[in-house]
């Protein structure tokens, strides 16, 4: 992430039960390709006087090269430092004083870009947003390279290093995936390869990656969609397309044993971490898996919480998620002994509740719950156009990884095909006891 | 040139691009910008005189919902510190007829989200939901808000919680550096000095009598409003407020008379504090002072001041400290406004070996900010926040969140109409006079969680001011 998140609590929440017979979810769009490849998406919506350009370049930390882990996070940082027709610095005080905000994250799969700004300063926010596709390295210097690779370094130092249990997720990663694997490493990559990224990695990653036939736009908002178009087509008709990179192909993964380890960190509480290599994003059983960490640790009354936090009150908090992704997946279950308990016992009650859920199942009344929290969460994610969670980020990530953006109420129809036998069946063949991590952090001496 | 080539140029650039090339020279320019639509806020009453404002908002099929109480944390009765926000937290822990896991399984199943908080000023019990439930939500949050029961075994289930949670807080250097920075320039004696939660002594004490007689005098229909912000109409919506929320009387007894506390002493001079947190990457800095009240009437040039100082991306506080030296992550300031002057501070984590580096760069740019500002800059900051002002009211959270700070501080009823005008009408000298009237860099108390061993050579060799050091127990400990 380019700088820190201030605010950003998304209080998920909401929608349509399924017995309301909800209508169908529908997010109107119109789309079109340049010439040079790009493709572009444009969605209307004029309940407030504010347009989003928001863009995926389908690079991700997945793509980097051995020795060059965080090489796509340094770079995502790098695309704020000017371009060709923009001096250091001018991006930023442009669009603040346009009355604009913007901001860039970085995942496994996919580098995005947002600038949020009044419908006056669409052109503004088209201008920066396609000189840095094109002309980046005109202005491009080692001392550029250097300046952000320190301003990375201490986001990786109040990230993970001074973060309670902020290593956990880098370890857990390092044991679930094997040497090789392009999920093995961070994102916010490691220190000593932070330190030998060069300018000339840069060169090189912006040629292979940074093409408009490697991007998406998408335009939402306060906007006329052929004003907006013909915009598009003016400040991109310029940027000349690239080579296609090549796609990422990697052997499946699979866990064979139990991998246990324990580290310790500046911390009171132990952590046990426990998780599972899981179906990618979207696959068969990736639906199944979000309401069985509904079911397990989803609200008060969910099976791990209910037992462990509330009755027993041997556990300071639970939590479980299926962390989904384009190439490899996991399920995370992640809870903290209360003083005077121990990881034991709290390892003990979670393997129980998960035997139970593989041998019965859940309730009727389990599942709809999780399918009603679900559907709301879909009407939720409607009410902003921008930022990292609005209406284009998610016109975006469903073109790129389906290639509809108008995917919404598909997805949804995902969560409402899932039965109790269906959480079951997931809960069995997804999560077995001997096939698994099982990492605790425990309190530095 | 030749015409003709001109014309022949543009055909083939027109068939061939599809688009005139941009000219990429200058920046494009910007036209005048939108205006602000604002929402109409259609302010009504029940029958027994609590307020309701309604804003309609239609474009998914959503509501909030907030019950909001003008009593919160600042309210604490001495030696009590913590009991609005615990008796916040137990109104959802069982209600009228309904226990705390049925009240969570209720609203789970409906999809929707229903909290009960407290901030410093009021407390609030929030629903989020379908409108195609809401009248199925209803009557769980009424009987959270209205009938609370305090069970004896969720309090003690909570009050263990919360213990926990303030050993966790122990962990977290950027927890740890704000509630040092707190109890540094407010002491231990003002509510402000002390968590919102309270301490460890504070929590071990409550009882249920506690609770009920703080909910007694803070949740009453005298001191309270409903503000009701999606997809609802009037006159739909307020018949089911009048049924839930209609007969709702005050409880025997006085409300909470708000006192002004007692204003911390200015100190005379600049102090450091250190807590130390051994072999830590990062030290945590907070700088500041006591800031202002809420109602002060240099709200507007404080907004653009601060902006310019640490409120933005481009402000100079980040572009010196992030951009120009590479010492940390992000830095920034801001002013906490609350009903009683509350604190202003300056702060960034930065790395260990660059600590005393930092602490000299803050001080240049807490010393630059008392110097008259170039125009340029005076303009994009007043433009940063006068022009972002519309995206601001975007969903019904974003919505109820404004509508709040404007029942919570009585704010005039044009002031969202006349916000952009006045941020605009800001001028240099009033900046300049603020920033010397609230920026007082030599009598800022100066806090740096971090690996003392390392950093406290560097430290001293600043001459900031005496030196403490700040144990854990003294930052999270009672008043004695």
């Amino acid at each position: 992430m380019k700088r820190p998140a201030l605010l950003c609590a998304l209080v998920l929440a909401l929608p349509a039960p399924a017995w309301a017979q909800t209508p169908r979810l529908h997010v109107d769009y119109s789309a079109f390709t340049l010439p040079n490849g790009l493709r572009v998406i444009l969605h209307e919506d004029h309940s407030v006087p504010v347009v989003t350009v928001n863009i995926w370049y389908h690079v991700g930390s997945a793509n980097e090269r051995p020795k060059r882990t965080g090489f796509a996070h340094l770079f995502e940082h790098l695309m704020f430092m000017g371009s060709g027709h923009v001096k250091p610095g001018e991006f930023d005080t442009w669009l603040e004083g346009a009355g604009g905000q913007n901001n860039g994250s970085t995942s496994n799969d996919r580098t995005n870009y947002w600038i949020t700004v009044p419908s006056n300063a669409l052109d503004l926010a088209l201008f920066l947003e396609s000189d840095r596709m094109g002309y980046l390295l005109d202005t491009m210097t080692p001392a550029t390279v250097d300046a952000q690779r320190d301003v990375v370094k201490n986001e990786r130092r109040q990230s993970v290093e001074n973060r309670p249990y902020g290593i956990a997720e880098v370890v857990l990663e390092e044991m679930l995936y094997p040497e090789g694997h392009p999920y093995r490493w961070p994102v916010i990559g490691y220190m000593e390869d932070l330190t030998a990224a060069s300018y000339e990695d840069v060169v090189e990653f912006f040629k292979r990656f940074y093409a408009p036939s490697n991007a998406s736009l998408v335009v939402a908002g306060d906007i006329d969609p052929a004003a907006a178009r013909a915009k598009v087509e003016r400040w991109f008709s310029d940027i000349k397309p690239g080579a296609e990179p090549e796609a990422i192909t990697i052997p499946g993964v699979a866990l064979t044993s139990v991998h246990r380890k324990t580290i310790t960190d500046r911390v009171q509480l132990p952590r046990l971490y426990l998780a599972w290599l899981t179906p990618r994003l979207y696959a068969p059983g990736d639906a199944a898996l979000d309401v069985v960490s509904s079911v397990l640790a989803g609200g008060k009354n969910s099976r791990l919480h209910k037992r462990l936090v509330y009755d027993m009150q041997v556990a300071q908090d639970v939590s479980a998620f299926q962390v989904s992704r384009a190439l490899s997946s996991y399920f995370l279950i992640e809870a903290t002994p209360r003083p005077g308990h121990t990881v034991e016992e709290i390892q003990k009650v979670i393997d129980e509740e998960i035997t139970t859920l593989q041998r019965v199942g859940p309730t009727a009344h389990e599942v709809q719950r999780a399918l009603n929290q679900t559907e709301s969460s879909f009407f939720n994610r409607l009410e902003r156009v921008g930022g990292y969670s609005g209406k284009a980020e998610q016109l975006n990530s469903y073109y790129t990884t389906t290639g509809n953006p108008d995917w919404f109420n598909a997805d949804l129809a995902r969560y409402r095909a899932v039965s109790p036998s269906d959480v079951r069946a997931a809960a069995e063949r997804f999560l077995p006891g001997n096939r698994r991590v099982e990492l605790t952090v425990v309190p530095a001496k | 040139m030749n015409a003709r080539r001109v014309i022949v140029a543009l055909l083939i650039a027109t068939t061939t691009l599809g688009a005139q090339a941009p000219d990429r020279r200058e920046p494009p320019g910007l036209g005048p910008a939108p205006g602000l639509k604002l929402p109409a806020i259609q302010k009504r009453q029940l029958s027994n005189g609590l307020p309701v404002w309604i804003v309609e908002l239609h474009e998914v099929p959503v509501a909030q919902v907030n019950l909001v109480v003008l009593s919160g944390a600042g309210d604490d009765p001495p030696g009590t510190y913590g009991i609005a926000s615990m008796t916040a937290a137990m109104l959802t822990e069982g209600a009228g007829s309904r226990s705390s896991l049925e009240i969570a399984d209720g609203i789970d199943f409906l999809g929707a989200d229903l909290s009960a908080s407290s901030g410093t000023d009021s407390s609030g019990v929030r629903l989020h939901v379908p409108t195609s439930r809401l009248a199925d939500a209803l009557p769980i949050m009424a009987d959270v808000a209205l009938r609370p029961a305090f069970p004896k075994e969720e309090l003690e289930r909570i009050r263990q919680q919360r213990l926990v949670g303030l050993l966790q807080a122990r962990d977290d250097p950027q927890t740890i550096a704000s509630m040092a920075f707190s109890r540094a320039i407010f002491g231990p004696a003002h509510r402000y000095g002390t968590a919102t939660t309270g301490t460890s002594d504070t929590v071990k004490a409550f009882t249920r009598d506690d609770l009920r007689s703080f909910y007694a005098a803070a949740f009453r229909p005298d001191n309270a409003a409903l503000l009701v912000v999606g997809d609802v109409v009037p006159g739909q919506v307020l018949p089911l407020l009048e049924s839930h929320f209609g007969a709702w009387k005050a409880a025997p007894g006085a409300g909470l008379a708000r006192v002004a506390p007692p204003a911390p002493s200015a100190p005379a001079r600049r102090e450091v504090y250190l807590v130390d947190k051994p072999d830590a990457p990062q030290s945590q800095i907070r700088i500041g002072g006591v800031g202002v009240a809420r109602s002060t009437p240099d709200f507007f040039p404080l907004q653009v001041m601060n902006t310019i100082l640490g409120g933005a991306f481009s402000s100079r506080l980040n572009l010196n400290l992030r951009e120009e030296h590479g010492y940390t992550y992000g830095a920034g300031s801001s002013f906490d406004m609350r009903k009683f002057p509350g604190p202003f501070s300056a702060g960034a984590g930065v790395q260990t070996d660059k600590t005393s580096e930092s602490l000299r760069e803050f001080f240049n740019e807490l010393n630059g900010i008392l110097k008259p500002v170039p125009a340029e800059e005076l303009a994009r900051a007043k433009n940063y926040v006068a022009l972002r002002f519309p995206a601001t009211f975007e969903t019904s959270g974003d919505i109820t969140a404004r509508l709040e700070t404007v029942f919570v501080y009585q704010l005039p009823d044009d002031y969202f109409q006349t916000y952009v005008e006045a941020i605009q009408a800001v001028t240099a000298a009033d900046v300049q006079r603020v920033a010397q009237k609230y920026i007082q860099p030599d009598r800022f108390a100066v806090i740096v969680v971090g690996d003392r061993k390392t950093i406290e050579p560097g430290i001293r060799t600043l001459n900031l001011g005496p030196i403490k050091e700040m144990g854990l127990d003294e930052v999270f400990a009672s008043a004695r």
